[in-house]
């Protein structure tokens, strides 16, 4: 067995189970960094001893109880310390273990990651480096703040949770309405991150695919919750497109992707999940995004976008959340349908600061400006909008956009 | 896990409030530390006296340094605590929310980290 293959391997499982492991390891107790430390020995000790052995035929189960044996040796050492008897910790779990029996407490984990007594900005930052497995340093870099003090902010943010106790539970159906939204939240920020930072990976190993997992089994455990079925389907829709999006190195604008490339299979989840939601008759956030999602991913079949049915869609979403993000679509789509300068009129009327600081906003400028058939001031939208992107790929189609005008 | 409830709440004076207002007060905290020692979770219950009676000490400058007055000067004052012992936070923050001061006031929860019991001092963690 070679060294590369146990590292490749240990790196596979670390990937597809961290957050799984780690759930598992920090329910009893609630100690977040006790199971992170525990997890992190057993990975150090697989990297030492599959290459002189043999990677285990259930490396899950493997890994699950050397971390066990880790934190029950700390537990131990722990009380030896204190004079005082610590509760009791689970441990006396058979060794043997089948992949399937492994419970899932990703679930406990994702409501203790939005509880209401966590701060509300460190919840997505929790939530992914404990269920998704991220760095910190992924992380810090998606949310533009200094590795150091997201670093810091998670490690107060998982000592609260073990300090004051915050248990690992699902909340009774009374409780769901209040908690259920900060978990959504949640979990399409580690969905929207994903599209930034690995736009060229292959979607059966990205974050993304994590996401729409999370989101289905949220979804179906809940069972009636119909923003939890919206936002699977979301994710879904957009998964759907993932190998049209990039070709070749090369972005694809979403109207001139070619839908031979879309995951037929995946719009169809979609769409069921979505027709799960409907039927509840609660429209929300990620319902309508998933809907406009939906009306795009038509084109498969009908071969045009329906734009006044998109544009109802995008009024209704602004109206019940007026994010930056569906203002400056529903702008796009009023130009698609009234023309450029009706368009540039919307995206002028946004009433937000921020605006001036978001990249989509000037990439849909620059198109805008390119229908008015104003170059000089759409190549320098398209000069903003890249100064405002740090993705290689996303930077190459708009500096390839600005040569085109050029030449023309 | 011991946890404590501390009522901050605006002063008010018998006289303030009102005979009945006083008495229908008297009869929901009467119920609520009732319902607390039936359900098992009740350390102790205090209703302290009216902040102008409190005194803070301090030796942080060396030397003792004693005050009349609480310790910051706010509209709201700690008007009280009660101590109990439940699962979790999700358990306190329910009892919190049962709390007759918490429709007029603000009850902050805090898990203990030690206390005194049986001759020494234990770890609540």
């Amino acid at each position: 067995m070679s060294q590369g293959n146990a590292a490749a391997r240990a790196e596979q499982v670390a990937r597809a189970s961290y957050g799984r492991l780690l759930a598992l390891l920090a329910a009893p107790t609630g100690d977040i960094p006790a199971a992170e430390d525990a997890l992190a020995d057993a990975f150090v000790k697989a990297l030492t001893s599959w290459p002189t052995t043999a990677i285990p035929d259930n490396p899950e189960g493997w890994l699950l109880t050397v971390a066990r044996n880790r934190l029950r040796d700390l537990y131990k050492s722990a009380a030896h310390r204190t004079s005082t008897p610590l509760r009791e910790v689970e441990v006396s779990v058979s060794d043997n273990f089948e992949p399937e029996s492994i419970p899932d407490k990703r679930l406990e984990l994702m409501f203790v990651c939005a509880h209401p007594a966590v701060e509300a900005g460190i919840r997505t930052p929790l939530m992914l480096q404990t269920v998704l497995g991220c760095e910190a340093a992924q992380i810090a870099t998606a949310f533009a703040v200094p590795a150091p003090a997201m670093a810091q902010r998670l490690v107060r943010a998982k000592r609260r949770i073990r300090d004051a106790r915050i248990p690992f539970a699902v909340p009774t159906q009374q409780d769901m309405p209040t908690r259920l939204p900060a978990v959504l939240e949640a979990i399409y920020g580690a969905y929207a991150i994903d599209w930034m930072l690995d736009s060229g990976e292959s979607v059966g190993e990205s974050l993304s695919a994590e996401a729409l997992y999370l989101a289905a089994t949220l979804a179906t455990l809940l069972e009636y919750e119909p923003e939890a079925f919206g936002l699977a389907a979301l994710i879904a829709f957009s998964l759907s497109r993932a190998n049209a999006r990039i070709v070749d190195g090369r972005y694809v604008p979403l109207d001139e992707q070619d839908t031979d490339r879309w995951d037929a299979g995946m719009i169809a989840r979609g769409e069921g999940w979505l027709r799960r939601a409907h039927s509840f008759g609660r429209v929300g956030r990620f319902q309508l995004e998933a809907a406009i999602q939906s009306a795009h991913c038509a084109r498969a079949a009908t071969d045009s976008t329906d734009w006044l049915t998109l544009r109802k869609l995008y009024i209704a979403l602004v109206t019940i959340a007026p994010t930056l993000g569906a203002r400056v679509s529903l702008a796009a789509a009023i130009g698609r349908i009234d023309g450029a300068r009706a368009g540039l009129a919307a995206l002028d009327a946004i009433p937000d600061a921020a605006l001036d600081r978001f990249q989509p906003a000037w990439a849909a400028r620059a198109h805008l400006l390119v229908e008015a058939e104003r170059p000089r001031e759409a190549a320098e939208a398209y000069g903003v909008a890249m100064s405002l992107t740090a993705d290689p790929i996303a930077r190459r189609y708009l500096d390839e956009k600005v040569r085109g005008l050029a030449s023309s | 896990m011991r946890y404590s409830l501390l009522m901050h709440y605006p002063e008010m004076t018998e006289a303030d409030l009102g005979e009945d207002v006083l008495s229908e007060g008297k009869a929901a905290f009467d119920a609520y530390a009732k319902s607390l020692d039936t359900a098992g979770v009740l350390i102790s219950a205090e209703v302290l006296q009216p902040v102008a009676m409190a005194t803070t000490l301090t030796l942080r400058e060396g030397t003792p340094k004693i005050q009349d007055g609480p310790f910051a000067d706010t509209k709201e004052h700690l008007g009280g605590t009660f101590v109990i012992d439940v699962p979790d936070l999700d358990a306190a923050l329910a009892w919190g929310q049962k709390c007759p001061a918490a429709q007029y006031g603000v009850v902050e929860i805090r898990p203990s980290a030690v206390f005194f019991h049986r001759g020494q001092w234990q770890s609540a963690m």
